[in-house]
């Protein structure tokens, strides 16, 4: 050890020079590894092998791999050949007695909306035919399933249903994404845009966008001159408003949203005491909550310190002195806010508008409670698709969107401001 | 509450059951069973006072086996999580014909053997005792509850309303209503008050053009609607005079009525029938314990004793003839049953085959439907 730290003068480096920094460097990003290691498993993992499933979609592929087959050649009009009706009788009724066919028809099901019911009602009538077929000890091929199965259900002699399947076939495959943007597979099986009034996820990622652009502004104008003023109060006050930012922050977001609901709902505080100095009759109390106000009112709530605390950090560093020079030359208090203070805040407003958005636009528990219908937002509905429908592979689709949008955003602020003029004091 | 505190120790407890499959050598059979012990999930509030009396109890006492309580809203999404991820941690679930059909189908929930049902205590044979269609291959069939509507005298005192038609009629009673929000049984009601034939009711609904009626109809109300998510919530916008009327699971306006003396008025017309099972989730490893659960569930004095506590009209004929009275008020149970000829006039009898092979796709149209 010590021969190797001091050595003699005039002795060659044992090592060339980078590969003497390379062991330090190397346990320097050891420090980092078991944060890396966290970050890989708990995030990077899930996350890549969620936004998999918005392309990887082999579930109706490994469950009725004949019909898949037979299907390969046919070229989507009229009806397939006669080995695509025995391929898929025998599977159906395969799937049926082991109860996995249920799970099959549900992935179907999202390709075209009936399917579901088509094929658990029409197999169904199929395992009879089948059982009888065998009782008889008749032939049961392709001609015989075709025969059997147009009779058992017409739309099997049209090509709808068994483009249906091949669609829900596809291993890799851009139908979530499709979905997502309102696009649902046509009689001919092309992708038309959905009928208005089925439409509801672009709709839907406007609204995000609008109410997330809405609640940051307003944040803005609340924020900024609450920031100010902490500033440039003495330290002692400034303390104790910035307790008062602070004070909710730390405050469970549950708590903060359900005091919301105690306040807003129409049995509740306000308008109790609207009614109580007769501005209201109490017919005529105002829907606060449970709607698109709701998600406004709480929303910005909750994410107001997000914006307060970066303009606050900088507008400190924003030296008084400046605006006094300007007073003093001849401007007017508006002119010195506009032309002096307001760009050099800019970095601040910045970050904390960046910031404020980028977390309302993901926002999820607060219009869930307070949101009633029309507050929902785009999250709402990928939490649905995760917990109640089950359909991960369209889940992943809207979240893949909607990471994609926030990062478009990210780059054109990057293009028009600048990342680096982002300050957080 | 009680629900997350009953998955943790159910979890904490599949993972007991796992350590505890291979007895130590020498021990005697059955010397644990003080803490064996399943979950079983239902709806919460006074219906699950009720089932916890009807046979909860009976069963623990009979067997040794503990039954926990978990709570939930309806609806398979829950078991097909758990089946999929392969962690089951409930056992037997409380779901409509519909849903253990669906479920049954996905091989999301175990067969049961009709071999199991126990006979009626005259020693009346299951295959005639129970109603008709209550039992299906994953489902035993343990109730027949109704989805109504209801309104609250001091609040709406007024003419009453009589008819069905009436809850989607905001002329003549403006005002707020309250709905479940799932599409099941308010499709039927807003068919029926659209004025389509209960016998072709869902002939109509499987169409393009009824689907679009059904919506249509609703339109007409929903900015009116304050959707509820669990049973236990009607009775309580009732009170709050948070709504005029509201659809409700009839035996949760009956509790309201008898037990907290509200002066609530229940509206039979047009009441949506339905039939309630028990099912089991596939997987479960506590199989054998959840199988003679749901047979002790199945015998005419556990719904007669459930049928004691709540207005819901037993599965079998024989448990019929054990209910007379409320079990702490003394109210006559019968006047409040569902499957009461008086409350039978204009009824309709869900279609579960129906629904097993629609629900998931009205579920989607009624999610969307909401959202725009």
């Amino acid at each position: 050890m010590t021969s190797q730290e001091s050595p003699s003068v005039g002795q060659p480096p044992a090592r060339p020079l980078w590969r003497r920094a390379l062991g330090p460097r190397l346990r320097a990003a050891g420090l980092a590894l078991p944060l890396v290691a966290f970050v890989s498993v708990t995030f990077l993992g899930p996350m890549l092998s969620l936004l998999t499933k918005s392309f990887h979609d082999p579930e109706v592929a490994d469950a009725l791999p004949e019909t898949m087959a037979a299907l390969r050649g046919w070229d989507g009009q009229g009806t397939p050949p006669d080995e695509a009706f025995a391929a898929v009788a025998r599977e159906f009724v395969a799937a049926r007695t082991e109860r996995t066919l249920g799970r099959t028809a549900n992935r179907v099901n999202r390709v075209v909306s009936g399917m579901r019911s088509t094929i658990m009602g029409d197999s169904r009538e199929m395992v009879d035919a089948a059982a009888a077929a065998e009782a008889a000890g008749a032939v049961t091929d392709g001609a015989f399933w075709r025969e059997t199965m147009i009779a058992i259900d017409p739309r099997w002699g049209g090509p709808e249903p068994w483009r249906a399947l091949e669609a829900a076939g596809q291993r890799f495959t851009a139908r979530h994404y499709l979905k997502a943007l309102d696009f649902e597979r046509g009689p001919d099986g092309g992708y038309v845009r959905a009928p208005e009034v089925w439409r509801i996820y672009v709709p839907l990622f406007w609204r995000t966008f609008l109410v997330s652009l809405g609640v940051t502004l307003l944040c803005l104008v609340i924020g900024y001159p609450v920031a100010h003023m902490i500033a440039n109060s003495p330290p002692k006050r400034a303390n104790v408003l910035l307790l008062l930012v602070l004070l909710p922050f730390w405050t469970s977001l549950l708590v903060r949203t359900t005091s919301w609901i105690v306040l807003l709902q129409n049995q509740g505080i306000v308008n109790d005491f609207l009614v109580a100095i007769g501005l209201i009759g109490d017919e005529g109390r105002i829907a606060m909550i449970y709607n698109m106000t709701g998600t406004f009112i709480a929303m910005t709530h909750v994410l107001l310190p997000f914006l307060v605390l970066p303009l606050y950090s900088v507008m400190r560093s924003v030296p008084p002195a400046y605006m006094n020079a300007a007073v003093s030359l001849g401007a007017t208090p508006f002119q010195a806010l506009r032309r002096v203070y307001w760009p050099q805040t800019l970095p601040g407003v910045g970050a904390g508008c960046l910031l404020t958005f980028i977390l309302a636009i993901g926002y999820y528990i607060t219009p869930a409670l307070v949101g009633g219908q029309s507050g929902q937002l785009i999250s709402n509905m990928i939490a649905y698709h995760v917990q109640t429908s089950l359909n991960w592979g369209l889940a992943a689709a809207l979240a893949a969107l909607l990471l994609g949008g926030v990062t478009l955003l990210y780059v054109v602020y990057d293009r028009l401001v600048g990342i680096d003029r982002i300050g957080l004091g | 509450m009680r629900s997350s505190g009953a998955v943790v120790l159910s979890v904490v407890l599949v993972a007991g059951c796992r350590l505890a499959a291979d007895p130590p050598p020498g021990a005697a059979p059955g010397s644990e069973a003080g803490e064996r012990s399943i979950t079983a999930v239902s709806y919460g509030g006074s219906y699950a006072r009720a089932v916890v009396r009807g046979y909860h109890e009976s069963y623990t006492e009979a067997t040794g086996v503990r039954v926990d309580l978990a709570d939930f809203q309806g609806g398979l999404a829950q078991v097909r999580a758990q089946v999929e991820a392969g962690v089951v941690h409930w056992d037997v679930v409380d779901l409509s014909v519909a849903e253990a059909v669906s479920g049954c189908d996905e091989g999301v929930l175990e067969l049961i053997d009709p071999a199991i049902l126990p006979a009626g205590p005259n020693g009346e044979l299951p295959e005639d005792d129970f109603l008709p269609e209550m039992n299906t291959e994953c489902g035993v069939g343990n109730l027949l509850f109704s989805s109504i509507f209801a309104y609250n005298r001091e609040v709406l005192t007024g003419p009453p309303p009589t008819r069905l038609a009436d809850f989607f009629d905001l002329e003549r009673f403006p005002g707020r209503r309250g709905v479940r929000r799932s599409p099941e049984a308010i499709l039927e009601m807003a068919l029926m008050a659209d004025g389509v034939p209960k016998d072709r009711l869902y002939e109509v609904l499987s169409t393009p053009e009824g689907l679009e009626r059904v919506f249509r109809k609703l339109d007409t109300i929903k900015d009116q609607v304050v959707w509820w998510d669990t049973s236990a919530q009607a009775p309580q916008l009732l009170a709050d005079g948070e709504v005029l009327m509201t659809m409700a699971a009839n035996g949760r306006i009956f509790n309201a009525q008898v037990l907290e003396g509200q002066p609530f008025v229940i509206v039979w017309d047009g009441q949506v029938l339905n039939r309630g099972q028990l099912a089991v989730v596939a997987g479960t490893p506590r199989l054998e314990d959840a199988m003679r659960f749901v047979q002790h569930a199945a015998r005419a004095e556990s719904m007669a004793g459930v049928g004691r506590y709540i207005a819901y009209s037993p599965a079998r004929y024989s448990a019929e003839k054990l209910i007379d009275r409320h079990f702490e008020t003394g109210t006559e149970m019968w006047p409040h049953m569902p499957t009461n000829p008086a409350n039978m006039k204009n009824y309709l009898m869900t279609d579960w085959q129906w629904w097993a092979d629609h629900g998931d796709e009205m579920l989607e149209r009624f999610a969307a439907w909401l959202a725009r």
